[in-house]
């Protein structure tokens, strides 16, 4: 009955507002204005209660406006209106009863109410009742997402309620989830407590295990006996399941034992008991160890002056005397059994899904890196050149891509010109360092390594001079936005899919070129035998020139792509420098493959080492290049070793 | 009439020729001299640049108001280059070379007790503006950012009371302000009866970029049902990805929310805000702050600066700490260190959110506490403000520091123990 | 000896009475000791360098003359620097400490002095704990021998595992970078016990002459850093100067030929990979107490190729030019950076040299590769043959 006025007076609010009643609203707002104007999350429960007790039409559309800041106060008599804007830079008021205009106003005579996203839950929270059947999906939608962050008892039933009557099967299928999960928190029998939650059996989602483990909330209690009428998850031993130390503490904090003396009262005790420059018989210039303290100490319990210590035997008879068990908050042991099955059953399946996780974030990290280091790659595997400006060549990408968005607004077509723009600025770069610089240092391979580098300062610093050092930013087209999402474990974010694809075709590009054309069979022939490929006609200078330039022109595609998913800087060149030439080295020089293996090998290692240990990356990071190091001890030339006269220096 | 003797040694080859310039410069016009020692290059320039540009600023506007004690003010702008060692180099230089009267600067803690010994030893005096982790009082500094009781503390009760927030998960670049903050966070949660259990820490190192595992792990932790909550105190431009990546994952401020206490507008200004909507930052200062005196102040530093530039918090600092040191000077009538440190304790001057700032006795600043959320144009919504709270250099949240107290008036002293009712040492701790 | 080595390198003989001097007039004309006129902060820029000239000397040994580009050798620089640094810290930490339980009622305990020292080193960074790697920090003499012996250690091992494994070339280079990274990036950590990012500060302090004024204590840090560098130059010269020396510079020509003649190559390198490791460590124990502080940032990846740097510009393989270069580049490094250099304007456009500097310097370095191979170094070669002929 209830609901179908519900659904009637939300019907009417929405079609016809200024038809509502002249009145009530307007003085509950009244009663409560000090409260609309400062709203708390602690104190705003009152206030709603009071405004959906009055029944007063315009109640859902005020909670509304009032949950999106669109509510204002007139600073001089405190009244509320909506407001819209107006002719010449006014504001025109809108009464919230009656939904009539109530004349203009300029901006500074009004306050706008901004509640906090605390208090903006709660009022979601209320509006769920006038939410939940509203014909409008968008609503119910709405109402569905606050219930997920915040229900309470009362919404049970009114969420059951409002199954039948669902057409659009989506919204049906979540309102029973929903339910389902309400149930388990807040249903009164057993048998369907138990049955929803037997049914999240598998059940990766988040709100399924944030459901099941409050049920299974423990805390350790001391008892004289082994205890009955309780719910017990298990009898703890001392000194294996629970330290012995932490067990006393507990007697001590039920009352069941004399509390240990801590040291600095222990302290304090001999400070007060100085008498005459001694303290229990001792010199207080002899106390200058804790062995010394603790006989004095034990010379002043003796006369009584202070407590005596807890010995260790008091300490392990009392500890002895009484056992210890994890306790189940919640009384119903069906319950909690099921649960239990429940979620180990769902633990199982989420480890699964973790692992999976893990694998896509270490895919992702490795197209990363192979993207950044693949240049380096072919250079150094043609050339024989470490080239130390590399990540200045992402670098230079990534700034074109931001310099082409200032010119393009629309992000899809900005990034399409981008990619190709940063490919030819960075070759063009990358061509002229080679005939500029790396030319004039032929076979002298550390003189170019810093060469190089020099180019690397300077490039960074005109960046820096260009630019300005704050970081700029690389907007991804907003259908890049958002992650791809299997369930609440797996997902990952479309950029990193698409720089994962970028990596694919670049990889499938440099194969095609590199085994399938003119060019490509050059630069092999010169990567095995420079002097022996010229000889047959090949220009080396040319090859080399060109294959610099490709290098460099992967790099500025490179640089588009981190900048997407990360910043644009003077430095992000810089920070993948090194991993860069850790890719290379590791999968083996002057091989595709090679860098694709190493990529893959850097990439996964790191988000494994993440996950032993979670709380701290830069360890992480640190173990990584240890294990690199280590690895090149066993296998110098890499995964995939080049044979022939090449593999030499 | 004062002469400056400055000695440079063409030292390109120095056991070759040692070439000794005398080189006398002349003072035209007896001027006060200014230090400014702020990064203008290297990976602090991001943020530090704009706190030169500040000061700049406000000694171009006091020269045109006539100067100081009838003197114009000189600025000395000394590039320490993110360099730390490099920051008490060019400090003892600032000092005992350009004989500067005091010196505005620094940004990372580390660059602070780099400088810490030097001014100590040499008696200088330096404004430091930046909000830090506390801990400390010096003699020779004052403190012009927020003490972690006037931001991280009043934050996390937002959090608590506010959004109900029940886990925590505590991201910090790995470095002292976070640690430091951390550690007295987690002691703050735990007296508040937040499970050990329910607080993940995590540390990254500077601009990091892969924030794919660390979003994921946050997510999860909503796991047991409890609402999460992120307290983020990472550094600089690694904010960038991981907001993009908070992004990516549709995280919304009403699941998770963040409360940043490194990112203002000048690091959003990196990014594109429309997915962080709502997501928070505490501070002392936003440029959105309703006064027509920020009004003025924004309106004034456009003109010097560029039309495109945004104002922040370590600004706000900066303006207040410079305008204090005028006045004390002015009511010293000399620029002598000793004279201007007694005249500063006490002095009050307006802040640019409408209330009053005080020097305290412990050398930091009385400050209000604003909690903003992110708008889609970058700047803040103030949700939440405070009345000027008083900073406290010891946190009352450590054992340790809890007996520590700091008093250059009474005491005299920046680290007495209340405890042993002793000074523990007159010099600050670095 | 010594007559011969003079007789063979007669540079070594000037080089040496130059630094006298130099080292005479500076410490004459200081504050601490003398007319006042070079000020304090200027002498320990000097000494800073001094410090610098003679890392650069030991890679000048390991690149110019053997042929191994290590950009690793300015982490030996600042592991001598934290091993002195822990030292000075905890003693100092330990005075201040020590003076301020006096007032208490009861005497200190051992543990409550070491905890008071833990709380005033590790406060800052969030812990109490005084960590192992601390164990020795309380002994002078045993914090010496570590700035020798971790170094030197971490050189050895290091070097035995990649020129055993015959890695050379720019292979070896990145190696070596990879383990300076992966050691700053373990310093950075706070779990490493050596305050992470803060590292060790107050270092000019030093323990029990704290009442000297550090007028005074910069000129005996410089003549140390003379002394040790002149030191220095005379071992290195010694080194290059016999049969060793031509032996690691035929290494450096051709390995494999040098391998072929049954000579153990890879016992040479490391003999010289750990001995520059050692000299590297001595030169950083003596810089950072002038520095004043240590911390990760020191060693991060980019202060070992600027060293590099510096003795290419130098000019390799003579020892003199390792000198020139690292004094030339670090001092004009600090006067651009200063903000002393005036800016030129162009009309348009005005080259400010804390903007413009790195530039500079970036293709400064580019054109001395390109156009004088032999460095600064080598222009000095071409005079005094002239002179000679």
């Amino acid at each position: 009955m209830l609901r179908i006025c519900l659904v009637l007076i939300a019907a009417l609010i929405a079609l016809a507002p200024a038809h509502a009643q002249e009145g009530n609203l307007n003085t509950v707002l009244e009663a409560y204005r000090a409260n609309i104007e400062k709203p708390s999350r602690t104190t705003i429960t009152p206030v709603l209660e009071a405004l959906v007790e009055s029944q007063a039409p315009g109640v859902a559309v005020f909670l509304e406006k009032w949950r999106e800041k669109e509510l204002w106060q007139r600073k001089s008599d405190g009244r509320f209106f909506y407001v819209s804007k107006a002719d010449g830079g006014k504001l025109m008021l809108t009464d919230i009863a009656t939904g009539e205009e109530a004349g203009l106003a300029d901006a500074a005579e009004l306050d706008n109410l901004k509640p906090n996203s605390g208090v903006r839950g709660v009022i979601a929270a209320a509006l769920v009742q006038f939410q939940l059947s509203d014909p409008d999906p968008e609503r119910r939608l709405q109402a569905l997402t606050a219930l997920e962050r915040d229900a309470n008892q009362s919404h049970l039933s009114i969420l059951r309620a409002a199954i039948e009557s669902e057409q659009d099967p989506a919204i049906r299928t979540r309102k029973e989830r929903l339910q389902r999960l309400l149930t388990i928190k807040f249903g009164f029998d057993q048998a369907t407590r138990v049955a929803a939650i037997e049914s999240f059996a598998g059940d990766p989602g988040v709100d399924a295990r944030a459901a099941l483990n409050p049920l299974l909330a423990t805390s350790i209690q001391a008892f004289d006996a082994v205890p009955e009428g309780v719910n017990v998850a298990r009898i703890l031993t001392p000194g294996r399941d629970i330290e012995a130390d932490a067990a006393y503490q507990l007697l001590v904090d039920a009352g069941k034992a004399r509390p240990i003396v801590p040291l600095a009262e222990r302290k304090q005790a001999l400070v007060t008991n100085i008498r005459d420059g001694r303290v229990g018989g001792l010199p207080v210039a002899e106390l200058v160890t804790q062995e010394a303290r603790d006989r004095a100490y034990l010379a002043l319990a003796a006369d009584g002056s202070v407590p005596p210590l807890v010995t260790a035997d008091e300490r392990q008879e009392a500890v002895a005397g009484h056992v210890f068990a994890e306790v189940y908050a919640e009384p119903d042991a069906a319950l909690t059994e099921a649960a239990e099955e429940t979620l180990a059953d769902i633990n199982g399946t989420v480890g699964v899904y973790r692992f999976l996780d893990l694998a896509l974030d270490g895919l992702s990290l490795a197209s990363i890196y192979f993207l950044a280091a693949i240049g380096l790659a072919i250079t150094f595997g043609v050339m024989g050149v470490i080239n130390m400006a590399h990540g200045e060549f992402i670098m230079i990408g990534a700034y074109t891509g931001y310099v082409v968005q200032q010119f393009i607004p629309n992000y899809t077509a900005s990034i399409l010109v981008a990619l190709p723009l940063a490919f030819a600025v960075a070759f063009l770069a990358g061509v002229a360092l080679e005939r500029l610089v790396i030319r004039h240092l032929a076979h002298r391979p550390l003189e170019t390594l810093l060469a190089t580098f020099g180019i690397s300062i300077a490039l960074q610093q005109i960046a820096k001079n260009i630019f300005g050092t704050q970081a700029r930013p690389l907007t991804s087209p907003s259908w890049l936005d958002g992650a791809w999402v299997v369930n609440d474990v797996v997902s990952i974010s479309y950029i990193r899919i698409a720089i994962f694809v970028l990596a694919l075709v670049f990889l499938g590009l440099l194969l095609f070129i590199l085994n399938r054309t003119r060019l490509g069979l050059e630069v092999r022939a010169v990567t095995q035998n420079p002097r022996m490929a010229s000889s047959m006609g090949i220009n080396p200078d040319r090859i080399n020139m060109l294959t610099f330039g490709l290098g460099s022109g992967i790099a500025g595609i490179a640089g588009v792509a981190i900048g997407l998913f990360a910043k644009v800087t003077s430095e992000l060149g810089s920070g993948y420098i090194v991993q860069s030439f850790m890719t290379v080295v590791v999968g083996g020089v002057g091989n595709i493959w090679g860098t694709l293996a190493g990529a893959g090998m850097i990439g996964s290692l790191q988000k494994l080492i993440e996950f032993f240990n979670p709380s701290n990356t830069l360890a992480a990071q640190t173990y990584m290049i240890i294990f690199i190091i280590i690895f090149i001890q066993f296998r110098p030339k890499g995964i995939i070793a080049l044979k022939g006269r090449a593999a030499g220096d | 009439m004062k002469f400056t003797t400055t000695l440079k040694i063409a030292g390109a080859a120095a056991f070759i020729t040692t070439t000794v310039l005398t080189h006398a410069a002349y003072a035209q016009e007896e001027t006060i001299k200014v230090g400014v020692l702020h990064s203008l290059s290297g990976t602090m320039a991001i943020s530090e640049t704009t706190l030169k540009d500040t000061v700049l600023m406000l000694i171009e506007q006091q020269n045109a108001k006539g100067g100081v004690l009838g003197k114009k003010l000189e600025a000395v702008v000394v590039d320490p280059a993110s360099d730390w060692p490099l920051f008490a180099e060019k400090a003892r230089e600032l000092l005992t070379v350009d004989k500067v009267a005091v010196m505005f600067g620094c940004w990372t803690s580390v660059s602070r007790k780099s400088v810490l010994p030097v001014i100590e030893e040499l008696n200088g005096l330096l404004f430091y503006p930046v909000q830090y982790e506390g801990e400390e009082s010096s003699k020779n500094v004052f403190y012009t950012g927020a003490a972690p009781n006037q931001q991280a503390i009043p934050a996390t009760d937002y959090f608590l009371e506010e959004l109900g927030v029940e886990k925590f998960a505590l991201l910090g670049t790995d470095y002292v302000y976070p640690r430091t903050t951390n550690k007295i966070l987690e002691q703050y949660l735990k007296d508040k009866g937040i499970a050990e259990t329910d607080i993940f820490v995590n540390y990254t190192p500077f601009g990091h970029s892969d924030w794919s595992k660390i979003v994921a792990d946050v997510v999860a932790l909503g796991a047991d049902g409890k609402k999460v909550g992120v307290i983020s105190t990472i550094n600089g431009d690694a904010n960038i990805g991981f907001y993009k990546e908070l992004a990516a994952a549709g995280i919304s401020a009403d699941d998770i929310p963040v409360v940043a206490f490194s990112v203002g507008e000048e690091e959003l200004s990196g990014l594109d805000t429309t997915n962080l909507v709502g997501h928070l930052a505490a501070w002392n200062y936003f440029q959105s702050a309703d006064a027509p005196v920020n009004a003025e102040f924004i309106k004034e530093w456009k003109a010097f600066a560029g039309e495109k530039r945004v104002t922040n918090d370590p600004m706000e600092a900066t303006y207040i700490g410079f305008n204090m040191w005028v006045n004390a000077v002015e009511a010293a009538g000399t620029t002598d260190v000793d004279a201007v440190t007694t005249a500063m304790v006490g002095q009050k001057y307006p802040n640019l959110t409408g209330t009053e700032a005080e020097m305290l006795p412990n050398h930091h600043l009385t400050k209000p506490v604003l909690i903003g959320e992110i708008q889609a144009d970058g700047q803040f919504d103030i949700v939440s403000q405070t009345e000027p709270v008083p900073g406290d250099a010891w946190t009352d949240f450590l054992p340790e520091s809890k007996v520590l107290e700091s008093d250059w008036v009474e005491l005299k002293c920046g680290m007495y123990n209340t405890d042993t009712k002793t000074c523990v040492q007159l010099n600050s701790n670095y | 000896m010594q007559r011969s080595l003079f007789a063979r390198q007669p540079s070594v003989l000037v080089f040496i009475s130059l630094l006298a001097v130099f080292t005479i007039v500076i410490t004459v004309l200081s504050e601490g000791f003398g007319l006042g006129l070079v000020s304090t902060s200027f002498v320990k820029i000097l000494g800073k360098t001094l410090c610098l000239c003679l890392v650069a000397i030991a890679m000048d040994l390991v690149w110019g003359y053997c042929g191994i580009l290590s950009l690793g050798h300015f982490a030996f620089f600042g592991l001598g620097g934290y091993m002195i640094g822990m030292w000075l810290m905890y003693e100092r930490t330990k005075d201040i400490v020590i003076a301020s339980l006096a007032g208490a009622e009861l005497p200190p305990t051992a543990e409550e002095i070491r905890e008071g020292i833990g709380t005033q080193i590790f406060g800052v960074v969030g812990g109490s704990e005084i960590p192992v790697v601390w164990y020795f920090a309380d002994s002078l003499f045993a914090q010496l021998a570590l700035v020798v012996l971790v170094p030197g250690l971490l050189a050895l091992v290091f070097g035995w595992l990649a020129f055993r494994s015959r890695v050379t070339g720019v292979y070896l280079s990145i190696l070596t970078q990879a383990m300076t990274l992966a050691l700053s990036l373990y310093l950075f950590q706070n779990d490493s016990g050596l305050r992470g990012n803060n590292g060790l500060s107050g270092l000019q302090n030093i323990p029990g002459l704290t009442h000297l004024p550090q007028s005074v204590v910069s000129v005996w840090f410089f003549l140390a850093s003379a002394f040790a560098l002149g030191a220095g130059y005379l071992v290195a010269a010694w080194v290059v100067s016999g049969k060793f020396g031509n032996v690691i510079r035929a290494i450096r020509d051709d390995e494999t030929r040098i391998r072929f003649m049954g000579y153990p190559v890879e016992a040479y390198k490391l003999v010289v990979f750990t001995l520059t490791a050692v000299i590297a460590a001595i030169a950083g124990a003596l810089y950072y107490p002038q520095a004043g502080i240590i911390n990760p940032a020191e060693i991060a990846p980019i202060a070992s190729i600027y060293l590099a740097v510096w003795v290419a510009i130098g000019g390799r393989g003579r020892l003199y030019g390792a000198v020139i270069g690292a004094a030339t580049v670090s001092l004009l490094s600090s006067w651009f950076t200063g903000g002393q250099a005036p800016s030129i304007p162009l009309g348009f456009y005005t080259i400010d040299w804390v903007d413009w500097w790195q530039v500079l310097l970036g293709l400064g370095f580019v054109l001395v590769t390109l156009f004088m191979p032999k460095g600064i170094g080598g222009l000095f070669d071409r005079l005094v043959r002239k002179d000679a002929a």
